[in-house]
């Protein structure tokens, strides 16, 4: 479903990830751990196409994020072709994002109305359905602001199902919730990835969540895979120490 | 006060020309700030350093020798005289444009990155993305700057009197003060009364449509409205 490849990303001098290759099949969850600035963050940018890669490649379900193909090589593709892959990525954001000049059901309809054309009223319905999924459904008419952070937070993965992402990204989402609020949103994930097959990439500092949502959790240190393997291997017995020592310092903080 | 009556009869007189440069001048300038303002934030190079041009052209020059200017040389150079009164606008427009344009960047620049990457995600048109997310957003910061911005243009209008338009100043000056020299003082207050009516009246527009802007972005409302509420409260 995710294919990196050789993906190389700089930001100046500074070099983020290194000639980076993995795939994640389809409906797979990956967990993405490791210390902050080890460029996790920066590869669900990449996907979302929110950032651009200095070299090497991305293709999400057989087609190139910001390539295309033409006479047999590959040119840096236009805003309309990401226009159409981002389409099947949806993500959701540390500090939710959402719109505060549009009500809840606005935040929900404005994209499947505007991007994919559905109907008010298909969006309407669809809205109503996910918000009842997140156990908002009485919250349609307000306003973000006044919502909880959890509840934006609800509000926000719900805004990115509505669009029937084939792709979720989860960045850090639980970082900006208050300490009580963030069990119920790990909650509704779960819920989600155990009732959908969408392909979930997270990055997280919940340790408890990464190891039982996951099929498979990458520790990144300095812009590179160092370790991926089951969440069961990697939490019990990692190969490396380098694993072993970030895994010491956020289990016992 | 003597005379009251004709001063403000006469005075009145000129309402309709100041009113009409005022407001057709502000409809003017909202539309050259909106476009020179999104153009200044164009991805494309040369139309930003068009609008770039527009701006500290017309910023960074006198708007009376302006107003000359299409008064006088404009006819010369095509062969028709614009009417006075339109000549007032479009000077008015151009010149409170220009500024309005850096309004219009900055406010659409304070809107936090993040609004744009949560439209991003959602798959919407860089278009969409302005018109439906960052522009409603923007206008909460706009508001306040383009109220003085229109107070200043309001004061502008004076300077049609140059160009012989009838408007409030010039009927006090022209027609007032030659008949009733010795009360020039009351005559020039009472003028100076009429603009800052009008100017409050701009205010007062501006004030509410500060509130609905705020309260559609879920904005609290400001600190004076809390007073005062807390005020009813305790009484």
């Amino acid at each position: 479903m995710i294919v990196f490849d050789g993906v190389e990303k700089r930001f100046g001098d500074h070099v983020v990830l290194k000639e980076l290759s993995f795939s994640v099949a389809p409906g797979e969850h990956v967990t993405l751990i490791g210390p902050s600035g080890s460029g996790k963050t920066t590869i669900l940018r990449l996907l979302m196409t929110l950032e651009k890669v200095d070299a090497g490649t991305i293709s999400v379900g057989g087609r190139y994020l910001s390539h295309i193909e033409r006479g047999g090589t590959l040119v840096p593709a236009d805003e309309k072709h990401s226009r159409e892959v981002r389409k099947k990525i949806g993500m959701v954001f540390q500090q939710f994002n959402l719109f505060p000049n549009m009500t809840v059901r606005g935040n929900l309809i404005e994209a499947p109305t505007r991007v994919l054309g559905l109907s008010k009223d298909e969006a309407n319905v669809r809205a109503q359905d996910l918000l009842d999924l997140v156990g908002l459904g009485e919250k349609i008419d307000a306003h973000p602001t006044q919502l909880s952070g959890g509840q934006q937070q609800r509000v926000a993965i719900a805004r990115a199902l509505a669009m029937r992402p084939d792709v979720l990204l989860l960045d850090e989402v639980t970082s900006a919730l208050d300490p009580e609020l963030v069990a119920g949103v790990l909650k509704l994930l779960r819920d989600i990835g155990e009732s959908t097959d969408i392909t979930i990439l997270c990055v997280t500092h919940e340790m408890g969540f990464a190891r039982d949502f996951s099929d498979r959790v990458m520790m990144f240190d300095g812009g590179r895979v160092i370790e991926d393997a089951p969440p069961g291997k990697l939490f019990t017995d990692p190969d490396h120490q380098r694993t072993r020592d970030f895994l010491q310092a956020v289990l016992n903080h | 006060m003597e005379n009251l009556g004709t001063f403000l009869s006469v005075l009145s007189e000129g309402l309709p020309e100041t009113l009409t440069a005022t407001i057709g001048g502000i409809a003017l300038t909202i539309v050259l700030s909106l476009v020179a303002g999104l153009a200044l934030l164009s991805p494309s190079k040369t139309v930003r350093v068009i609008s770039r041009i527009y701006v500290e052209g017309l910023r960074g020059t006198s708007e009376v020798v302006q107003l000359f200017w299409i008064f006088f040389v404009l006819p010369v150079l095509v062969g028709f005289q614009i009417v006075p009164i339109w000549a007032g606008v479009l000077v008015l427009g151009l010149n409170h444009g220009a500024y309005g344009a850096e309004i219009v960047r900055g406010a659409v620049q304070s809107v936090p990155r993040a609004q744009y990457e949560g439209a991003i995600a959602l798959g919407l048109s860089p278009a969409q993305r302005m018109r439906r997310v960052i522009l409603p957003q923007a206008v909460v910061e706009m508001l306040p700057p383009f109220n003085n911005l229109f107070i200043q243009l309001l004061k502008s209008t004076a300077i049609l009197s140059f160009v012989s338009v009838n408007e409030i100043t010039r009927q006090a000056q022209q027609v007032l003060v030659p008949r009733f020299n010795p009360q020039a003082f009351e005559i020039f207050m009472l003028l100076l009364v009429i603009y800052l009516v009008l100017s409050l009246i701009i205010t007062a527009v501006m004030r509410f449509l500060e509130r609905v802007a705020a309260a559609r972005v879920g904005r609290r409302p400001s600190a004076e409205a809390r007073r005062q509420a807390a005020g009813a409260g305790v009484a």
